[in-house]
């Protein structure tokens, strides 16, 4: 086991007072504002277009003063702390850490596309907007859905999109009861924190023991104040809700709408649509499903879908084709809609690299997706269940992801899903999530995806079997891990009581 | 098979550990009737090289006009090493970093962010980032809202000196948890926001009153006597900041006049796109917050902090979570569950670089080419600079004619000559946006103002006057 890099000081540290990156500083000239002191008389030429010294600094903002070379070194070391997809094999469940292909980011940072003002006029845009409409119908084909808005910029703003569509809905038939979201006990985190962020209240219905939503709680649950149900499928749980035709049923038969939560898509891509399951409206991670890159923690892409019923309340701007000529729809195009969420149009640069990887999978590609995250998933889930490890739903089939429980070696060794985790990154593999679902005790959430080569798979399934023996003879490597990272397992409730979230200069 | 290793033999030996004959098998759990029967709109795949072409073709005909517009998003030079480090793959392909040990680079370069941040806006506390500067303000509104235990009025000042989409983009998202958002004039001499215009709302309970500095005119706004109004009014101060603008301008966190009782805006947030980050048609930018420590629990997003590991050495890790979706789930300050780390990388390696001096340089110079190029366009008949007051580096033309047929004029000769305010500014008339950074010469100056002469060479007359005319000369 090879430790990574050690741990880097902060470039505050590195600061010496007139050292610089000169060659960024853009070529001189006059300066239009009131001397502050330290300045030359140079630097307070124009005396008739100084700012009033009462709207100016007195002082400058405290930023590190340090040489390009050390700029480039500092980050470029940092960057060596991390875990990525493409130094480690990263199976963290519900996250999609597929790669990322290079082509996405060079074509998308093409010096056209970069420069491109988000107000540039439409007769000087219909490349870009050419990529966007095509994205928008290869959604819509995907999802089985009638409408597609590319703006919200992460997932979260996509749940955000569609609560506040189907609230809109209702409130547009004259509907003004309807402020109830149903979300399964097992929904991720976002789903009850969108539905408040709509004005909407929550009731969590159960799942039964092999992970499906309990219709009869479902019934009860349902009325005249429902506005929908949020519904990830394949569940957080790692399976196909099979009953989801019941489901749509009661939801609709109840007079709500049915959200479908994106985060699995990835699990039946081309395989079966949310459009065909009955779903009204759907949000994607495109940085997941269609690769863009994480970025350590975004940017993301939410892009949402919808049914014929929702169409007229989707985000804006969408892009339309009249003839040859591709338009953004706005405002006097979709009077109805709940709105801008962005400044500009999103994020369109995440966009554009969900576009090209589309068009690199194409049709057939798509499928496969699918297929192969299925693949990958089901045999990592038999291998480590013959290793000895429980499946929490051991009678279904894995979906794209599959959650171990750790109840069993929690009782027997006193280890935990944590000391596990963090054992991992010592064997050099990126922990999967863990506690989530809430309701699945000491859990594993893997999800292993497509792109990962069988070889990988195996060494993963040696290490957990390590990691298992380990656990019986020496348990101090468990408790006591990561070893072998820049640093050692870290005082989350000191960080949270002696808050220290900036950088100061000693006293 | 693009980007799947499987080889034949893989597969066969896998699916034989799982115990199935073939990979639709998989699949059995999902209902037949509900199988997807193909994708008709997904066009075949392409290759690399294919894709490549197909992506300069589209690019090239979009082409690259000398920019001049502004609005929300700047052309700042962007130094070399601010995208071939970000882009390296240890943090391009890295996710939020829930596993910190394994993350210390991401955790390490948002703490510096989070550092710098608090040093621009003078703030105490700065969270990880937000998507963009439009949707910080809604967060901003809905965290004054939090903080502002005094006030249950939920109403927000926002002057029309504001950028416009920022308010649709804050009614869009906060205006469905009951925050009303009400309107300010301003004074069309100087094009700023007045006192005067804010007296009305004295004596009544106002949560928050937002001020954007500069402004969406590009003017300079009082802000020392705006902190002051809203605090001796009960209400929190929400500043809308542009960061390069704060290398020079007084930060936030010092606004008030000298000994109010108060001093400082409450939360601090705006675009942070400037410090970086491409045009790039409008994203992925990133929006950034910060505000006092009193209110840091009241903040919505990813918080960093500094702890020690388990041998007593210094380490980064997300803190603060009890306030996040994960953990509080329908009690959380917000749903939002990442930043834009990606954009903040950076942005980080972007202030750096410059520094307090170099972002200095770039405010000023910016500051100064905007100036020459209202000189140079003010020169001509017909167009006079909209208003008296100081200005960054943006300023409102007025024209003499509608300024739509212009700017198509002028992206036919390959410039975008500003914005055009006739749409959500009606009461300024015939209004142009124009926007000037480090990045224009006097060269592009001089060929935006030719352009522009050329164009309006012939006196204006309006369409009905002219067929007056014509009636009376026969």
């Amino acid at each position: 086991m090879q430790r990574i890099a050690a741990m880097e000081p902060i470039i505050f540290e590195l600061s010496r007072p007139h050292r610089a990156a000169r060659a960024q500083y853009p070529p001189g000239t006059a300066v239009p504002r009131a001397a502050a002191p330290g300045d030359t008389p140079s630097d307070t030429a124009v005396p008739g277009a100084a700012w009033p010294a009462h709207l100016c600094r007195t002082t400058p903002p405290l930023l590190p003063e340090v040489s390009e070379l050390q700029v480039v070194r500092h980050f470029t070391r940092l960057s060596q702390l991390n875990f990525s997809i493409d130094t480690h094999f990263y199976p963290l469940g519900s996250c999609t850490m597929k790669y990322n292909p290079k082509a996405c980011n060079t074509y998308a940072m093409l010096p056209e596309l970069l420069a491109r003002h988000p107000l540039a006029p439409e007769s000087h845009s219909q490349g870009y907007l050419a990529c966007m409409f095509e994205l928008q119908e290869m959604l819509k084909d995907i999802t089985g859905m009638q409408g597609v808005s590319l703006t919200p910029m992460a997932g979260a703003q996509g749940e955000f999109a569609g609560v506040a569509m189907i609230r809109a809905y209702h409130r547009a038939r004259g509907d003004f009861l309807r402020d109830e979201i149903i979300v399964p006990e097992a929904a991720h985190g976002t789903n009850p924190a969108t539905a408040a962020m709509c004005g909407c209240s929550v009731k969590e219905i159960p799942c039964d023991a092999n992970g499906d939503v309990v219709l009869d709680a479902l019934r009860a649950a349902v009325g005249p104040r429902t506005a929908g149900i949020m519904l990830t499928n394949p569940s957080t749980l790692g399976v196909f809700e099979r009953k989801i035709a019941e489901v749509a049923q009661i939801v609709h038969g109840a007079g709500g709408l049915l959200y479908y939560d994106g985060a699995n898509l990835n699990a039946i891509l081309g395989k079966v649509r949310p459009g065909d399951m009955g779903f009204d409206v759907i949000h994607m991670n495109l940085h997941k499903t269609f690769s863009t890159p994480h970025g350590g923690g975004g940017p993301g892409s939410g892009a949402v879908g919808v049914g014929e019923r929702l169409l007229p309340f989707l985000p804006i701007p969408i892009v339309g084709r009249e003839g040859e000529r591709y338009r953004w729809l706005a405002e006097a195009d979709l009077p109805q809609s709940i709105g801008r969420l962005s400044g500009f149009m999103g994020n369109a640069g995440v966009n554009l690299r969900a576009f090209i990887y589309m068009r690199m999978l194409g049709r057939e590609g798509m499928v496969r997706v699918a297929e192969y995250a299925a693949l990958n998933a089901n045999y990592l889930l038999k291998r480590l269940v013959a290793a000895g490890f429980d499946a929490a739903y051991p009678d279904r089939r894995a979906s794209h992801e599959f959650i171990i429980t750790l109840k069993r070696q929690h009782r027997d060794y006193e280890v935990t899903a944590m000391d596990v985790a963090k054992r991992l990154l010592d064997h050099g593999f990126h922990a999967p999530t863990t506690y989530f679902p809430l309701l699945v005790p000491e859990c594993l959430l893997i999800e292993p995806t497509e792109t990962e080569a069988k070889e990988d798979l195996d060494r993963f399934c040696d290490a957990m079997i390590a990691i298992l023996q380990e656990m019986q003879l020496e348990p101090e490597k468990l408790s006591g891990a990561p070893f072998t990272m820049p640093v050692r397992r870290l005082d989350d409730v000191r960080a949270a009581k002696q808050l220290d979230l900036a950088w100061k200069p000693a006293a | 098979m693009p980007f799947i290793p499987h080889t034949p033999d893989d597969v066969a030996d896998m699916l034989g550990v799982i115990g199935v004959a073939s990979i639709d098998d998989l699949f059995d759990e999902i209902p037949e009737d509900l199988k997807a029967t193909g994708l008709g709109r997904v066009p075949a795949a392409l290759s690399e090289m294919e894709i490549g072409r197909l992506m300069s073709e589209r690019a090239a005909a979009d082409g690259r006009a000398l920019n001049f517009i502004g609005a929300g998003a700047y052309e700042h030079h962007i130094p070399a090493p601010v995208w071939a480090i970000a882009t390296r793959g240890e943090f391009y392909s890295a996710y939020t970093p829930y596993q910190a040990e394994a993350s210390q680079g991401t955790l390490q370069v948002i703490y510096e962010y989070q550092s710098m941040m608090c040093a621009l806006t003078g703030m105490e506390v700065s969270n990880a980032s937000l998507y963009d500067g439009a949707s910080a303000l809604a967060e901003a509104a809905l965290t004054a809202v939090r903080a502002n235990r005094a006030s249950s009025s939920r109403r927000i000042l926002v002057p029309r000196t504001v950028n416009p989409t920022y308010l649709r983009v804050a009614e869009a998202i906060a205006g469905n948890q009951g925050v009303r958002f009400e309107s300010v004039d301003f004074d069309r001499k100087s094009g700023r926001t007045l006192l005067e215009s804010l007296r009305p709302y004295e004596g009544s309970d106002i949560t928050a009153l937002v001020v954007q500095q500069p402004n969406f005119f590009g003017v300079l706004e009082e802000v020392d006597e705006l902190n002051d109004w809203a605090h001796a009014n009960g209400a929190l101060v929400i500043a809308v900041v542009n960061p390069t603008a704060l290398a020079v301008l007084k930060p936030p966190g010092s606004w008030g006049a000298p000994g109010a009782a108060r001093a400082g805006a409450d939360v601090v947030c705006g675009e942070g796109q400037p410090l970086g980050v491409p045009l790039s048609s409008g994203g992925p930018y990133f929006g950034f917050m910060t505000t006092r420590m009193q209110f840091v629990r009241q903040m919505p997003g990813r918080i960093v902090g500094r702890t020690l590991d388990a041998a007593g050495r210094p380490g980064f890790t997300l803190t603060l979570q009890a306030r996040e979706q994960h953990i509080r789930r329908g009690k959380a300050n917000s749903n939002i569950c990442t930043n834009q780390g990606l954009t903040v990388t950076a942005a980080t390696i972007y202030l750096s670089l410059l520094g307090a001096t170099g972002l200095a340089r770039v405010a000023e110079a910016s500051a100064a080419r905007t100036a020459a190029l209202v000189r140079a366009l003010t020169e001509l008949p017909g167009v006079r600079p909209a208003f008296s007051g100081h200005r960054f580096h943006e300023a409102v033309l007025i024209l003499d004619r509608p300024v739509a047929p212009l700017l198509a004029a002028l992206a036919e000769r390959g410039i975008f000559g500003g914005l055009d305010l006739s749409a959500s500014h009606p009461e300024l008339g015939c209004a142009l946006l124009v926007c000037a950074t480090e990045t224009k010469t006097d060269a592009d100056i001089a060929r935006y103002a030719f352009a522009l002469a050329e164009l309006i060479s012939t006196p204006y007359v309006e369409p009905g006057a002219a067929a007056l005319n014509s009636q009376t000369g026969a």
